[in-house]
């Protein structure tokens, strides 16, 4: 049986008067029903771009798309307009970081809300209006029948992210891509969407892709992990295990450039030297080699000419050893964490 | 940054019931003033020499105000600033001079504190410009020693601002802020633009030069892990007023305001289901600043509020069994442990 969501081999390319973005190359996963995975990696990993081509957002006329998106059977990479407008905001709904931008100052936010609704379903205005109050009720936005006439600007940062949810949950879709939903969010009101968005899966059974650079906010969220880096994925696996015991270097070096509150503060931080590389000409081999320490161990120039692959289910892409990387990070890694 | 004993430095930036009220105009015909955003509001705090201090809280606490007005770019509406003992907060421009040499500023955004069209010579040379300042080796050679200190390579001197990444930017405002040897630093989130891995690299270059050139910080942040990573001492902020201030160890490890205790479980923590928490859920947002709650500021969010905080405004003092110099502003304090109290849902 094939899983909800199948992404296999994909490659979104962008050409720009510099010449062309490797933004992800060779990325594979999979999801399915009631699970939430999350992706996580810096700027110009490649995580919103990967989440972007699942639903069929990038400009085909610059883009190049290659691989294999299904979304519950139905082929996304190359769908024509009409079958993707009928799958966007219904059968998958995206949540996004700015809900400043990302709402229309011009119209309330109770019409924002329905809109999608009466599209998909074809309902009357007066049942979609109704619907709306509801969603707004069941992400929690108190006295709903009033708000539901206010526009944007009259809610608070964290109400106009309860009002997106509600407008991409308004559908029930099956699949919800919440791209950064917290990061302009302060931490009591983070923590409360988090709760909000783990409430409405346990209703609705709904598949998640929660992406973030945070890895403090996936660690209480998530299934499954995907960690990117330079538009590829570098390690994954069930969210415990990889932040319990993570396998490669990109990995570590992210846990030690966190400062944690139960981490001593005697120990500094190790941040990962240098800054990732340009995506016009990304470095050959494993794209992580110019700032990882381990490259003169795997030995010889494997690490500089040949690209590592990255093992189904667990694992890191990574030339070192399965055995050497639990040692590495046992020895050398989990002492400096505190 | 290594010890947490309060330092024993001078007593460097001082603030006595600080105020800065925004005066919010409207009406028609005639526009005139309806009302005040509280955004900061009566608070005291002193930055000793060497010392780093943070200060903490949720967007619109007013952290970033406080952060202005100890550095003169804006006008307090009441209360007084010292440095070094002298009173500060009416000097004149001429008057300033001086001390602005040694009160710098870091700002959050490297790409909008850089002029795009000066080269980085010009950009870290500029406070020397201004303040007529010519090192012994003269400004280049002063500017190609801070790009190395901040490790930049000192051959990019005749570069601009888009030819750096992010981090790179940063360190060029951190350079800037160096050139004129300040005593005090007034760092406003400096690290909150930066990815987690450059992010390390910055905390760890602000930590250095803290430590090498004795400089005093007043490092101004919304992320409580960095903060504490950083800081000598820390001050939390909510809606205008200081609710909480102690050493780091006093507001991490035995935090006596229920804002404070609030805040700590809400951090998302690796490992969380190792050590399950018992989380406190603050439900709604923060007030608006226009219309505070009356007494207690924080009492429309917290689980003990009664009457009393309705009717009187808790002053920040030293609670029972509190440290000396740990001070929190609140009736009914929590006892001095992090773990979240069994009331809390």
């Amino acid at each position: 049986m094939n899983a909800f969501l199948s992404v296999r081999d994909l490659s979104v390319r962008f050409s720009t008067e510099d010449g062309t973005v490797r933004a992800v190359d060779g990325l594979s996963f999979t999801l399915e029903r009631g699970r939430t995975l999350g992706i996580v990696g810096e700027s110009g990993s490649g995580k919103s771009v990967t989440n972007l081509a699942v639903l069929g957002l990038h400009d085909p006329r610059t883009t190049e798309i290659r691989g294999e998106i299904l979304l519950d059977g139905q082929e996304m990479t190359g769908a024509p307009e009409s079958v993707l407008e009928k799958l966007r905001g219904n059968k998958a709904a995206m949540i996004f970081q700015d809900s400043l931008t990302a709402l229309s100052p011009y119209y309330t936010v109770g019409r924002q809300i329905a809109e999608p609704y009466r599209k998909h379903t074809g309902a009357s205005r007066r049942e979609a209006r109704l619907r709306a109050v509801e969603m707004l009720r069941r992400v929690g936005i108190p006295q709903p029948e009033l708000r539901v006439d206010d526009y944007p600007h009259q809610f608070s940062g964290g109400m106009r992210q309860r009002a997106m949810i509600a407008m991409a949950l308004v559908c029930d879709p099956e699949l919800l891509i919440a791209d950064e939903p917290t990061t302009a969010l302060d931490v009591t009101v983070q923590a409360q969407i988090l709760d909000l968005l783990g409430e409405l899966q346990q209703e609705t059974g709904a598949a998640i892709i929660l992406i973030t650079h945070d890895l403090g906010v996936v660690a209480g969220t998530v299934d499954d992990l995907l960690v990117m880096y330079a538009g590829r994925a570098v390690e994954q696996g069930p969210v415990r295990e990889v932040l319990r015991a993570p396998r490669h270097p990109y990995t570590w070096g992210l846990l030690g450039s966190m400062p944690r509150l139960a981490a001593s503060v005697d120990e500094p931080l190790t941040p990962i030297p240098g800054t990732p590389p340009s995506l016009l000409a990304p470095p050959p081999g494993c794209p992580f080699h110019p700032r990882c320490g381990y490259v003169s161990e795997v030995g010889g120039d494997r690490c500089r000419t040949e690209r590592p692959g990255l093992p189904p289910g667990r694992g890191a892409a990574c030339h070192l050893s399965e055995e050497r990387q639990r040692s590495v990070f046992a020895e050398q890694i989990r002492p400096r964490l505190g | 940054m290594d010890d947490t004993s309060p330092r024993g430095g001078e007593p460097l930036l001082v603030a006595e019931k600080l105020t800065k009220h925004f005066p919010v105009r409207g009406g028609f015909p005639i526009k005139r003033t309806v009302g005040a955003v509280q955004a900061v509001d009566g608070i005291d705090l002193t930055v000793r020499a060497g010392e780093s201090f943070g200060l903490v809280g949720e967007s619109g606490c007013g952290k970033s105000t406080t952060g202005r007005l100890l550095t003169r770019l804006l006008e307090p509406s009441a209360g007084r600033i010292l440095y070094r003992g002298e009173d500060i907060t009416r000097a004149s421009r001429k008057e300033l001079a001086p001390v602005r040499s040694e009160i710098q500023m870091i700002f959050q955004d490297p790409y909008a504190s850089l002029n795009p069209r000066h080269t980085v010579g010009k950009i870290i040379s500029g406070p020397m410009e201004i303040h007529g300042v010519t090192p012994p080796g003269g400004r280049e050679g002063r500017v190609r020693e801070l790009l190395e200190t901040v490790g930049l390579n000192p051959e990019h001197y005749n570069r601009f601002p888009h030819e750096f990444s992010g981090g790179q930017r940063q360190r060029i405002g951190v350079a800037r802020a160096l050139a004129l040897e300040p005593k005090v630093v007034v760092a406003d989130e400096p690290v909150s633009a930066l990815d987690v891995s450059i992010q390390a690299q910055v905390v760890n270059l602000l930590q250095r030069l803290q430590r090498e050139l004795g400089i005093a910080f007043l490092f101004i942040a919304h992320d409580l892990a960095v903060v504490r990573h950083v800081s000598h001492r820390v001050a939390v902020m909510y809606l205008g007023r200081i609710v909480e201030v102690g050493t780091r160890d006093d507001i991490y490890g035995r935090p006596r305001h229920p804002y404070t205790h609030a805040l700590l479980s809400a951090v998302p923590v690796l490992g969380d289901w190792a050590s399950p928490r018992e989380r406190i859920r603050l439900t709604g947002d923060v007030p608006s600043p226009i219309a505070p709650p009356s007494g207690c500021r924080f009492r429309t969010r917290c689980w003990k509020a009664r009457d009393r905080c309705a009717a009187e405004a808790p002053p920040l003092v030293r609670a029972p069994d509190s440290a000396e110099g740990h001070l929190s502003a609140c009736h009914f304090p929590e006892p001095p442990t992090t773990a979240a109290a069994p009331a809390a849902r």
